[in-house]
């Protein structure tokens, strides 16, 4: 079951919240929106994409299974 | 519009197929739509195509779209045979009567093919229509058009549709929309929002629209053209459809055709046909725009070796998109052009997404300044970096489309590249040549 | 256990608890106002990650609910004064001090309305969201009311300090805030402000060079 981590640009202000939780797999770019690695979650790390996902004051971020 | 239609009439493969043959005796007019007569009498086009036969069942239609392998003609050519089934699917599987849209936006300034054919024949594109509504299982119908540049195709198409109304030809009612004058109003979330009442900016792509679109109901995007030559598949069958065009590609399409001269000509052409017989006299040292704002620029030795269809261009990392093909003219300078149409791309963000919003001012300044000799020794470093940072972080293929036409345009121009920087610039004449629209949108109310 | 506290007589500790969670459940609204506020303007506590403005925002107004619950409990539970379970929730019901408990009944509804509708957030639209969430607007003035005039503690004495300073950094956040967002740009706007501002800025730098010939 391979999990992906998505963001709704529309949605998304840049809060950078997620960059923080989740750096191995979320980096900001030079104007503070996230660069989501597009490859499928690196096992082990599904809590912490559940908190980045949750700690979204805009609730931009969302899991999509594969 | 004025755009002027190319004979490519062919005995053998009998094109063209969409538009009326160039004879001088069916429209009234001499060419495209200073004349355009009467051809949206309904009955002119039943002595010319014959009448509409319906299926009488949803879903029949698929297979012939998908025997003729065909794909859309908006730019995206995505099958259609796979779009209809996704709708048709949705509505079974969630208990939704499925809309049917036909995308007449042609937000793209540089084409006209889709305008000259709702003008020409916009019963082929309304039988279109309702045959793409019975295969789905829709009862509402929309076409979707652009508030037209030079004529009133608006008050042509209502008569056309109420004599259709009166003669009882069309199952389901056909309601006409305006698309905003905006760069995005042909993508489809961002249609279905101004039709849902809302601004034409494009939504998330997920839940598709196919799913979930108008009223959120599943709903079926398609280009008019695609709509009119299922018109005629459902008349001829798919084994006349791909009488013309290549095996992987078949079919023929509508080109919007513009060469030094800069006067657009529509050609319907047969997929696979060389790009050296559309471009007009090409020069090895020459420059041609395949795919629109969103394309690609080609050196004219590239373009002397390609064929117009995606096998072909996908060598030199450009696709068939909707069907322009432009053909730089000597005297002009490929630079200035690309950084006054990436200025206009750039205002015609929805300004949504940060990526998009921030790097495409930033990649049109730049280009602005490369183009005007003024370019630091790191500005191409930047819009590289821009262009990275930008593609595939949008909500929608904007951005993307951007940096592949700014990416082909320093890989095509570089030796002009390098004259700026020496502040020269190898243009003769500085008249623009690229059409692009002059207003900009201010407010909200430019969305809607 | 009786104690006499000037005049009033035979409170329990109940009685008392009720009272100090009552404030420290303002205190921690308070907070979570003022987080509220930073939140939606990305603003940033010194020293802290930027997932602490929303985290603490989150976890104080849970902190907050609960010592709200204890407060409730504790002055229905105390018998000297009959306080019935359901002036909680339901405006009117309780005969002690009707319209101040009704108060803090209005701004439990509300309160609890905010935390439930976050909680499952994933399942509502942005708007139904939202507009429950901007009712914490309403919610903490009532309860500061409610604060003020349930009981005399935050009339007299360092309490009456504290009651002011909480409506002023709250009055004051939700100033800053509206300021502040007036100088937003509208979406339609803003690639073209960028467009001017990213042109300027080249021209003055243009200016600076010499010209490369």
């Amino acid at each position: 079951m391979a999990e992906k981590l998505l963001v709704n640009p529309i949605d998304c202000e840049g809060h950078g919240a997620c960059a923080e939780l989740l750096p191995e797999v979320v980096t900001m770019d030079e104007w503070g929106f996230p660069i989501v690695d597009p490859r499928p979650l690196p096992p082990g790390l599904e809590r912490y994409a559940r908190a980045a996902v949750s700690a979204c004051p805009t609730l931009a971020l969302r899991l999509l299974r594969e | 519009m004025t755009a002027t239609m190319e004979n490519t009439a062919d005995a053998v493969t009998e094109l063209p197929r969409l538009l009326p043959p160039r004879d001088g005796k069916t429209d009234g007019g001499p060419e495209g739509k200073s004349g355009g007569g009467r051809s949206h009498d309904f009955r002119i086009h039943a002595m010319r195509y014959g009448m509409l036969t319906y299926r009488d069942q949803p879903g029949i239609l698929i297979g012939e779209a998908e025997a003729a392998g065909l794909t859309g003609r908006g730019g995206a050519a995505f099958p259609v045979h796979r779009k209809l089934q996704a709708v048709l699917d949705a509505a079974v599987k969630r208990r939704r009567t499925p809309v049917v849209i036909a995308n007449g936006a042609e937000s793209e300034p540089a084409s006209d093919k889709d305008a000259t054919l709702l003008w020409l024949s916009p019963h082929l594109v309304l039988d279109g229509l309702q045959l793409a509504a019975e295969a789905v299982g829709a009862d509402t119908a929309v076409l979707y058009v652009h508030a037209n540049r030079a004529h009133d195709v608006g008050g042509r198409l209502t008569e056309a549709i109420a004599q259709r109304q009166a003669a009882g030809i069309d199952r389901v009612p056909v309601q006409l929309a305006t698309a905003p004058a905006r760069f995005l109003s042909g993508q489809e979330t961002a249609l279905v929002n101004h039709l849902s009442g809302g601004p034409v900016t494009p939504t998330f792509p997920l839940p598709r629209i196919t799913e979930r679109g108008l009223n959120n109901a599943p709903t079926l995007v398609q280009n008019v053209e695609t709509l009119a030559h299922l018109a005629l598949i459902a008349r001829k069958g798919p084994r006349w459809f791909r009488s013309v065009g290549t095996d992987a590609e078949p079919g023929s399409m509508l080109a919007t055709i513009r060469r030094a001269d800069g006067q657009p000509r529509i050609a319907e052409v047969p997929l696979g046909i060389p790009l050296k017989d559309l471009a007009g006299d090409l020069r090895q040292d020459g420059a041609v725009l395949v795919g629109g704002y969103h394309g690609t620029w080609l050196t004219g030795a590239q373009a002397l070796k390609l064929t117009l269809d995606n096998r072909s261009l996908a060598g030199a990392e450009a696709r068939v998109g909707a069907g322009i093909v432009i053909a730089l003219p000597a005297d002009r300078c490929g630079l200035v052009e690309t950084a006054r149409a990436v200025r206009y791309l750039a205002l015609e963000s929805a300004g949504q997404c940060g990526p998009c919003l921030n790097g495409l001012p930033r990649i049109a300044a730049a280009l602005a300044e490369i183009a005007g000799g003024r370019a630091r020794s790191k500005t191409i470093a930047d819009v590289e970096r821009w262009a990275g940072l930008v593609s595939g972080r949008g909500a929608c293929h904007h951005p993307d489309g951007t940096v592949r036409f700014v990416r082909s345009a320093l890989r095509t121009f570089a030796a002009e590249v390098d004259w700026h920087k020496r502040g020269h610039c190898s243009a003769a004449n500085t008249r623009p040549f690229l059409p692009v629209p002059q207003g900009t949108a201010r407010s909200e109310n430019d969305w809607i | 256990m009786l104690i006499n506290v000037s005049g009033i007589n035979s409170h329990t500790v109940l009685w008392y608890a009720s009272r100090a969670t009552g404030v420290v459940a303002l205190l921690l609204l308070t907070a979570v106002m003022v987080l509220g506020l930073l939140v939606t303007r990305q603003g940033r506590l010194p020293g802290l990650p930027r997932f602490a403005v929303s985290g603490l925002h989150r976890n104080l107004s849970l902190l907050a609910v609960a010592f709200v619950v204890v407060h409730v409990v504790a002055a229905v539970t105390d018998g000297y004064v009959k306080i019935p379970l359901t002036a909680a929730v339901i405006p009117l019901t309780s005969s002690y001090e009707r319209f101040w408990l009704t108060l803090g009944a209005v701004s439990l509804d509300l309160m609890l309305a905010a935390a439930v509708t976050s909680l499952l957030r994933r399942h509502l639209s942005r708007r139904a969201w939202r507009a429950v969430h901007l009712t914490a607007y309403l919610s903490w003035p009532v309860a500061w009311f409610h604060s003020v005039f349930a009981s005399g503690d935050l009339r007299h004495g360092p309490l009456f300090l504290l009651a002011i300073a909480c409506a002023l950094v709250v009055l004051g956040g939700a100033a800053w805030r509206v300021v502040a967002a007036s100088g937003d740009v509208p979406r339609a706007e803003r690639v073209g402000l960028l467009m001017t501002a990213v042109h300027a800025r080249d021209k003055s730098r243009n200016r600076e060079r010499t010209p490369a010939k």
